[in-house]
């Protein structure tokens, strides 16, 4: 498998910056944010998914080139997906863009079992993209479409049509349009680690730094909207939980307490978030509503709990907690109650994320200084280990639940990862420099 | 060494009067639109932390790695509070507590250490010091703060057992975020494992 290099620098639109002379001295830190790059490498990929061909998208005869190879963005999401095996243009005998050219014993000869073709065509400023998908062997057309975008929006929906084939061929929602959230640590020079939050799109593009310190920033957490992240930072020399509206870069304070401020998880309706406080000694529980700025305690003790998760229909919470020892997984209801213990394979089993139909659980799941990404089916209580350690950390599902965003460490540096939850499809996406960390998947 | 602690006092001073201060709604600094609030909130920036450009000189003399603020490198930072705490013979020249794998019982060797800073501060009730717990980097990070803080508790426990305000003491943990060495071997995860003592100005 190739690497894919997988999007060019970020854009320097810093002209607006000079505005404010007092930020000035951002300029020097944003050169050094600007070049961090994250590549998409893929580690293990799977010989038994779908073969499907992914032809170059037309165009009209002598029209300007179209910014973004559409086909080959869909190409790589469906590809990385571990459902697909896609077929390298090189080895493709015909390249019909329109139905009328479609020889399907071409196709068939190749053992490909679906093919995708498509134009794109300019029209005022914005492009009009229509694809077809057939089944090759039944020699009919199984999915068509239309759309009208504007320049900047013809990467999304290429991920767009990417979730449309997944969609109608695998019969589960697509997750290529997401984006993901997570903490770059690079050092300077003059070795002071610079924490950045960034914004990409689950491919790697494109990644936006939201919020950036010389204190550690940690645990982004999505809204369920995907507009809003909430996360801790440490720029006042002590945790704080900040909520931060994406599009307008608004943010607020909303947690900072003597002690811990951390761990934030938003309700699945957007109106509390959960999260971990210590000002009444321990680490526990807490629920603030969003709204009117009220606390509620779900947890007392001196044990350590932290990490609270909600379910998707917002019933319970599963957080981690050392009450019996060692970190283990524990349920509630959602408004306090009783606890009931969840995990018991292995000594140590942290960091819980909920797949979106609440039927499994991630977690960082440790036996004698290993660790490993696991997931537990809730119904079976069954735990399978997914990774191969030993220093993984921070799973967060894709998504419609077939993959796990988490990071791990390669060659000494801690990079992000990809793992499907069949085990079959891994990869990793890695920064060019300094380290990436914290990966969150967007709803 | 005179220049960097009266540089670290007035970084100290002006990110608490800025916490202070600071209000509760801001824009966050969204360089990449260049749609930055520039509220000039300093709290919000982490950048920077205080007064933008000459900020950053701040930052490198009194928090930066190598002077001993949190990055624990330096060997005696606490030396500018007198000559005993640079003693090597001196108890009060340590400021490190080491701790065992996913524990925060402190082991005995550093009890000593502990009753000298506790001496130190019943005899000088105005002095105030912070107990940073970190821990290594294995397993979930928000798991790990807490299991910084309560390594740093119970060091702050011991002290205030011997008599000491708890006014006095400060307890602020870092998790895994900060590490003294970096590196992922057991060697560089023992000297991680660890609450610092670091005494706030002057």
């Amino acid at each position: 498998m190739g690497n894919f290099l997988l999007y060019v620098e970020k854009g320097v639109r810093v002209f607006n910056l000079i505005r404010k002379i007092v930020l000035l001295s951002f300029i020097a830190l944003y050169t050094s944010v600007a070049h961090a790059e994250l590549t998409i490498q893929i580690t293990k990929g799977t010989e038994k998914a779908m073969p499907i061909a992914i032809v170059p998208f037309g165009g009209q005869a002598g029209q300007t080139a179209i910014p973004v190879d559409i086909a080959e963005v869909v190409d790589n999401d469906l590809n990385r997906s571990g459902y697909f095996n896609t077929l390298p243009r090189k080895d493709m005998l015909t390249k019909p863009t329109v139905p009328e050219e479609v020889r399907f014993r071409n196709w068939q000869v190749l053992g490909q079992d679906y093919l995708v073709i498509g134009q794109v065509i300019p029209e005022g400023g914005r492009y009009n993209i229509n694809f077809q998908l057939f089944d090759v062997y039944k020699n009919e057309q199984v999915l068509g479409y239309r759309m009208t975008v504007p320049s900047n929006e013809l990467r999304k929906s290429a991920h767009h049509i990417s979730d449309l084939i997944f969609e109608k061929l695998i019969g589960k929602k697509g997750d290529f349009s997401g984006r993901i959230a997570y903490v770059t640590v690079n050092k300077e020079p003059n070795g002071r680690k610079k924490y950045n939050l960034e914004v990409a799109d689950a491919d790697g593009y494109g990644p936006r730094a939201v919020a950036a310190s010389y204190e550690p920033i940690m645990s982004p957490a999505w809204s369920p909207d995907g507009a809003v992240l909430a996360y801790v930072s440490f720029e006042s020399k002590s945790s704080a939980i900040y909520v931060q509206v994406l599009a307008t870069g608004k943010r607020t304070r909303v947690a900072d307490f003597p002690g811990i401020n951390g761990a934030p998880a938003w309700s699945p309706d957007g109106s509390k978030l959960a999260l971990t406080l210590s000002k009444d000694g321990s680490p526990d529980i807490f629920t603030l509503d969003l709204s009117s700025r009220s606390l509620t305690k779900l947890s007392a003790g001196y044990s350590i709990d932290t990490e609270p998760v909600w379910s998707p229909d917002g019933s319970h919470i599963v957080f981690t907690s050392d009450r019996g020892g060692k970190p283990q997984l524990y349920m509630m209801p959602a408004r306090g109650g009783q606890v009931k213990r969840l995990t018991y394979d292995g000594a140590y089993n942290a960091g819980a994320s909920f797949s979106s139909d609440g039927s499994s659980l991630a977690m960082v799941h440790g036996n004698k200084g290993d660790y490993r990404i696991a997931v537990m089916d809730l119904g079976a209580r069954t735990i399978n280990v997914l990774t191969g350690g030993p220093l993984d950390d921070a799973p967060s599902f894709s998504p419609n639940g077939t993959k796990i965003l988490y990071a791990t460490k390669q060659g000494g540096r801690t990079v992000l990862s990809v793992v499907s939850i069949d085990g079959r499809m891994q990869q990793k996406l890695v920064l060019n420099s300094g380290e990436v960390r914290e990966p969150a998947w967007s709803p | 060494m005179k220049l960097n602690q009266s540089v670290l006092a007035l970084a100290i001073a002006a990110a608490l009067l800025l916490t202070g201060c600071s209000s509760d709604d801001e824009t966050a600094t969204d360089f990449m639109d260049g749609t930055q609030g520039g509220t000039a909130d300093a709290n919000l920036s982490g950048y920077g932390d205080g007064s933008g450009i000459s900020g950053s000189e701040t930052y490198g003399s009194g928090y930066g790695t190598g002077s001993g603020y949190g990055s624990g490198s330096a060997e005696y930072p606490n030396a500018y509070l007198g000559s005993e705490f640079s003693d090597p013979s001196n108890p009060l020249s340590k400021s490190t507590i080491y701790f065992m794998y996913d524990s925060s019982q402190v082991q005995q060797d550093f009890i000593p250490v502990i009753a000298a800073h506790a001496k130190y501060l019943l005899s000088n009730p105005n002095r105030r010091l912070t107990l940073e717990g970190h821990a290594d980097e294995r397993g979930s990070s928000e798991y790990n703060i807490a299991l910084g803080e309560q390594r740093a508790k119970s060091v702050a426990r011991m002290m205030k057992v011997q008599g000491v305000s708890e006014s006095q003491l400060q307890v602020v943990s870092y998790g895994e975020e900060k590490p003294a060495v970096d590196g992922h071997d057991e060697s560089a995860y023992q000297l991680n494992r660890r609450v610092e003592l670091l005494y706030q100005g002057q």
